[in-house]
This record gives C-alpha cells, structure tokens and sequence, in this order.
C-alpha cells in the first residue's frame, strides 16, 4: 500500500465536534440474496466528525456507507440522516439525497456535460437554483479545487486527480450537509492522490461532517477523529486514530494493520 | 536496464518529435498494405479488378446508349438501334422522364402537386432546429438547398394565382430566422404535424388544429393536477385529450365549420401514391416510433412488474410477426372490428401499424443503450437527488441514445425501406405499385430495368442521407477526446 505524504500541517483546532447528531444508525442489516452483508450495525455520528472505515475488501465498508444515501437498502433496522428515517417513502430518500454529498471510487462524472455543467446541474434541477446564480456557486467550488481554468472542458479530457476535484465540487455545490466518501483515492495514480486528499483535507478543517471510506491511512491519523474497523459485516473496533494505530484491541485489526502498515 | 549503462544518466534537454519516415507514409505504403500484403491478397486484388472490368464491359454500353427523350419504350428501341446499330442495347430513361409525376406523386390531382412538394420543404426547415441545432453552417447550406429546390419547382407546379412571389419572402424570412434565431424555427416545428396533415389531405383547416389543440388540452390538465402527485396528473394528461380527440372534438369542429369556414380542397387517401406516399408514412413512421420506442425500452426496465410485462408482451409481440401480417390486420380486420359505417382511414391504420413494428425494434435497441451505461452514473444521478424521470432525461437518455444511434437508424432506414410492402394493402408504393401501373400502359410493356434502378436511386439518396446523418450525429456528440 503506498501512502501519500500528507506534508501539510494540519490544524486540527478549529475541527470541532459537536453534540449534535448527524447520523443514527441503529441494529441494521442488510443481505444481499442469502449473503448477509452488514450485520447489526450501530453507529452514531455527530456533526463535525471525520470518521474513516477500513477493513478489508468485502468486508461491507463501502456497503455501509451507500446505505446512508439509500444507493442501497437496508432490511432491518433504522438509518436517520438529519432527522429523516430513510423508508422506502421516496420524498424521504430524495430529501436526505440532497443534504448528503457522494464522492465515488470512479468520480461518476457526467461525460456529456461540460464541467459547469456537471456541477450546476444538480442545483438548477433539484434546488431550482437559477442558472446564473448556479454558475456562480459552480466557479466557486471549481476555485476552491483549483481548477476554475477547465469549467468548459468535458471529463473525457481531465486527469483522474482533476476529474476527482470536479467530483467533490459537484457535490459541495448542493451544499450538503454530510459528505461520504467511497475509496475516494483508490483508482488513481500515485501522483494524483495527493491533489485529492489535500482538497479533503481542506473540507475537514472546514468542519464538513465526513465518513471516507479509504485505505489512506496517513490520512486517517492526520484527519479523522474516529477509525472504524469492519470485518465481514461487523463494526470489529473503533477508536480514535491515535489508539486505533498504536494500540489496536482485536486481533484481527492487528493482522489488518500489520498487512497494510508492514512495509 | 542494460547492463552496460553503468554510468549514471541524466537528460538535460527533451528530444523533439520527428516527421515519420517516407515508408511510412503516402499512397505506396496504403497499396502495399492493403493491396499487396501477400501472394493471397494480390491474388484477390487481381480477380477483384478483373470482375470490376467485366462488369464495366458488359453493362457500360447500356448506360452509355441511354435514351432520354422518347415516347415509348419501341421508340427507344427505335433510337438506339438507328445510333448504335443493329442488336445494341440502351437505357430508356425516357419512361421517368415521362412518368415523373406518378412515380413522385401517384395520383394526387395534377393541380395540387404544389401541396406535397411545399409540405417536404417545409418539413426541413422544421427538421432544421432539431436536427441541425449546433451548426449554423450546415443548416443555412441544408435549408438554402431546400428553398432552392422550392423556388425551381413551384412555377411549374400550376400554384393558384402564382404564389411564387409570397413562397419568396416567406422563405427569405424562415432562411433569416435560421441564421440568426434558430430555436424560433421551433414553433413551426410544433405546428409541422398538423400543418403537414392538413397540407396533404386538405379538407377543414380545423380538424388539424383542434387535434393539434389536444396536446395543448394535456399540458394544461397536467399543469392543473400537478400539485396533486405525479400517478394522478399523468393520468389527467393522458385522459383529457383522448376524451377531447373521441368526444369533445366533433361537435367543435363541426361548430367552427359552420361559423367560420377554412377549408382547401380535400384529397382522398387513396389518391397518394409514388414517394409522397413513401415519405408520409415514413416521416410519420419514425417520428412516432421513436418516442414510443424510448419508452417502451424504460418501460421493460421497469421495477413495476405490471408495466415491465405489458412491455415486454408488446415488444416481443410485435418483433415476432413479420410487418406484412400487421399490414393486413390494418387492412382487413380492422374494418370487421370497427363499427360499421367508421372511416378509418388506410393511410393512418398503415402509419400505426408501421410505427408499433419499428418502435418494438427502437425500443430493444435504446434497451441495449441503457443497459451499456454504466452503473455510476445511474448512482451519481440518484446521489445527487435528482428524480427518476430528471435522472432520465438529464443523464441516462441522452448518454444511452447516443450509443444507440447507430442501432436506431438502422432501424429508420428498414423502416422507410418497409413502406413499399403498403403495396399488399392496395396502396401504390413507388417500387411495385407505381412501377406496375407504369408499365401497364400501352407505350411503357416492356421496360424492365430503368424504373427498378431510378426508384432505388430516390430510396439510396433517402437512405444514404439518413447514414450520413447519423455518422456526423456520432461525430458532433464525441465528448471523450478533442
């Protein structure tokens, strides 16, 4: 596993935590067919926090986290996102779709639409923002993630790196309250992981509620402010990142970290 | 890395690019690799230009003996053996050149022939907007040609009190529209369907209107019931112009008839023939099958298992009987059903039946589209909270129809091909029915090739035109690389 340096130094300070709960999930479960998928999961999530999941592959991570915004749906249990019970009520699922921004493993852009457009779309169709102003919110976050010079180019033509930062950007023009990150890094060359973690790391110092799923631990130590475990279904430990690394409980999360930290 | 670079290395200045060596480039290295790679090849290469010379030889003479001007085809005959001497063979394009009225308009009274000719003008410049959106080069050289072709057509064409002068300035003033406000066109595309109706059938200008005015009815029964969930204003926008069109209409219609008369002189269906009888159904045929087929395709990917059955017992249905049994159902059973004594007209039960047949193809095809896009971007569309139909419209429709163009005008061209099989149904498609009737006459027994190779030729350009379309389509949508 190669790790981006993460040469910035982070304030953490002004990452403040608050007591205000984001995110309630309580005794949920998910099968796909016969697989039991995610088993009896409880997790809170408080506005503010920057929580990283790692375990390994098919351990239900990724799972877990679409089950937020309902790309998946669980069986059992209940997810609350903002006060709102994700049920099979669509307005609920379009409602809490539309406060929770997605980033995806292979940034999903919109290859037909410019990039302008792939950020204002959501808010002229969705939020009835009028095009003008959209535009504007557009070349702001387009600045914010440094790259406002390629607000009319396609995603064909940007690097994977560049394509990620329009990613992001496309979900922040929804202004959402929660954001979620689904192995944010893991299709891209080493050169370009850093230009996204640096972005995520900005959304961090900006107090962004956060869930990433990545295998950046570096990131992980410098950001978060919980480290949650899974394996094969299960939440096996969670701690914060400086425990969770140095001192981690189960055996499993051993084996997990001494594989992917050994070398 | 070589073993014998022991030193270390550094580059300082980077290599610039060089022009490719003349072997690689020119008309001697395409021959040779794609001519002459290898003793097979130049072997296939020799038989191919051996059979090109034969065929030359052999059918040449015909084409260059062709005779153009003549009243019959034993006057033809006459001409080529006086020119070309005794057992020489000639063309006798003569038969079109006499017969170009039937083979273009069937029988369509002689003194109306302005209306269809007009109609298909027109058709391209409300084609112009849609089609031609992005380009302003192409659509003033598509619509210039067009209005050309009106101005040099219209005298001849008997138009009542010479309206050559009005055709003039109102294409002048469409021509400036399009270049300088192409969307306003877009009105005149609105209108086109009714417009072209009442062009080519004639008869009250109200029956057109009020059936256009249906649409309309909809739009506002969605717009009133819209608060009221999506299941129930669809339904309203459905429901209140099919009752409009079965009920409302007639008494309307025959109201404004009475009080306010605007009609032309009406032309019965069984008058068209030739390619103004091709192109309506055709034209019809795929502006109503593509719709239809789009949603027949999101209908049998449907989660809803009523509507996902319903269109895959349509689809399959339709795909598994050949189109000629449908054009018989339209023709004969059809008229055991209906109550007796209801005018149904021909043209409209073939245009129905040619439009269920290419839009279950359609709909397999944008099926195969959708199925290629991938799943993110369904996900990125829902993660973003757009709507199932937003998500549709927005992102998945006009990626998945992009992939599918080239399916779907495959399908257009069989589709515009299939109108002559109309012949089984008693109307005069330009291949046989018009070609059989030419040559029923007394003057024309005999010729056999000419009228067969001209009514391919109109279909070719149709059909070649379509092709061309939906390559530079392919080209203008390429977003991965510029």
């Amino acid at each position: 596993m190669s790790e981006a340096k993460i040469e910035r130094k982070i304030d953490r300070s002004h990452m403040t935590v608050t007591d205000e709960v984001a995110i309630q999930i309580t005794a949920m479960n998910k099968w796909f067919g016969t697989f039991h998928v995610l088993r009896d999961i409880n997790l809170t999530v408080n506005r503010g926090e920057r929580i990283v999941i790692a375990g390994p592959s098919g351990s239900g991570k990724s799972t877990l986290i679409r089950c937020i915004n309902r790309l998946e749906e669980h069986q059992s249990g209940q997810i609350i996102v903002d006060g709102t019970e994700l049920t099979s009520d669509l307005k609920n699922i379009d409602k809490v779709r539309s406060e929770v921004g997605m980033v995806f493993q292979h940034f999903n852009l919109f290859p037909h639409l410019t990039i302008l457009e792939n950020l204002t779309l959501a808010p002229i169709w969705v939020r009835k923002v009028p095009k003008k102003e959209a535009d504007e919110v557009a070349m702001y976050y387009l600045e914010k993630v440094k790259i406002p010079e390629q607000a009319l180019k396609y995603p064909g033509q940007l690097s994977g790196g560049q394509q990620q930062r329009v990613a992001i950007a496309r979900s922040l023009c929804m202004k959402p309250r929660i954001m979620l990150f689904d192995e944010p890094t893991s299709a891209l060359d080493p050169e370009m992981i850093k230009e996204v973690l640096d972005t995520m790391i900005e959304l961090a110092e900006e107090g962004m509620t956060m869930i990433c799923v990545t295998h950046e631990m570096g990131f992980a130590q410098a950001v978060a402010n919980r480290v949650i475990f899974m394996d094969q279904g299960q939440i096996v430990e969670q701690n914060d990142p400086f425990e969770f690394f140095n001192n981690p409980q189960s055996e499993r999360t051993k084996l997990f970290l001494s594989q992917i930290l050994g070398h | 890395m070589a073993e014998h670079h022991t030193a270390a290395f550094v580059r300082t200045e980077i290599l610039p690019e060089q022009a490719p060596p003349v072997s690689e480039a020119g008309i001697i290295r395409w021959m040779r690799e794609n001519l002459f790679s290898g003793p097979l090849n130049t072997v296939l290469t020799f038989v191919g230009l051996f059979i090109i010379y034969f065929v030359l030889k052999e059918y040449s003479p015909w084409l260059r003996h062709s005779v153009w001007n003549a009243g019959s085809v034993g006057e033809c005959r006459d001409i080529v053996t006086a020119k070309y001497g005794e057992g020489a063979t000639g063309a006798c394009w003569a038969i079109i050149r006499d017969r170009w009225n039937m083979f273009m308009f069937g029988f369509y009274p002689r003194e109306l022939y302005w209306r269809p000719t007009l109609a298909l003008g027109l058709l391209i410049f409300a084609a112009a907007p849609v089609l031609f959106s992005e380009s302003r080069l192409i659509r003033m050289w598509v619509l210039g040609v067009v209005s050309v072709f009106l101005m040099v057509a219209f005298p001849g064409l008997d138009v009542p009190n010479g309206d050559t002068a009005l055709l003039a300035v109102v294409l002048v003033g469409m021509l400036a529209l399009a270049w300088m406000r192409p969307w306003s066109l877009l009105w005149l595309t609105a209108v086109y369907p009714g417009l072209a109706v009442w062009m080519l059938w004639g008869g009250s200008a109200w029956g057109p209107t009020l059936a256009m005015a249906g649409f309309v009815i909809g739009w506002l029964a969605w717009l009133a019931t819209r608060s009221f969930g999506t299941i129930l204003s669809v339904g309203a926008a459905v429901l209140a112009p099919v009752l409009w069109w079965l009920f409302g209409m007639a008494p309307v219609q025959a109201l404004l008839d009475a009080s306010l008369p605007a009609a032309i002189e009406g032309v019965r269906s069984e008058k068209f023939g030739g390619f103004v009888l091709a192109v309506t159904i055709g034209v019809a045929g795929i502006v109503l099958s593509l719709p239809m087929g789009v949603v027949l395709a999101l209908a049998r990917r449907s989660d809803m298992f009523l509507i996902k059955g319903l269109a895959v017992g349509f689809i399959e249905f339709i795909r598994g009987v050949p189109l000629i049994s449908l054009l018989f159902v339209a023709s004969l059973l059809l008229n055991y059903f209906l109550p007796p004594g209801t005018n149904f007209d021909i043209i409209l039960r073939v245009i129905i039946m040619v439009t269920m047949f290419a839009a279950a193809y359609i709909a397999e095809v944008v099926r195969g589209g959708l199925a290629a896009l991938p799943r993110g971007q369904y996900e990125a569309a829902d993660s973003l909270g757009l709507d199932y139909w937003k998500a549709q419209r927005l992102i998945i429709l006009p990626q998945a129809l992009k992939i599918s163009i080239p399916g779907i005008v495959s399908t257009f061209i069989g589709l515009f091909k299939d109108t002559t099989l109309v012949v089984f149904v008693g109307l005069l498609d330009p291949l046989k029915g018009i070609t059989d009737s030419v040559r029923a006459s007394f003057e024309w027994k005999g010729a056999y090739w000419e009228p067969y190779i001209f009514v391919g030729c109109i279909f070719f350009i149709f059909n070649f035109s379509m092709s061309r379309y939906s390559m530079y389509l392919e080209r203008r949508l390429q977003r991965d690389h510029e």
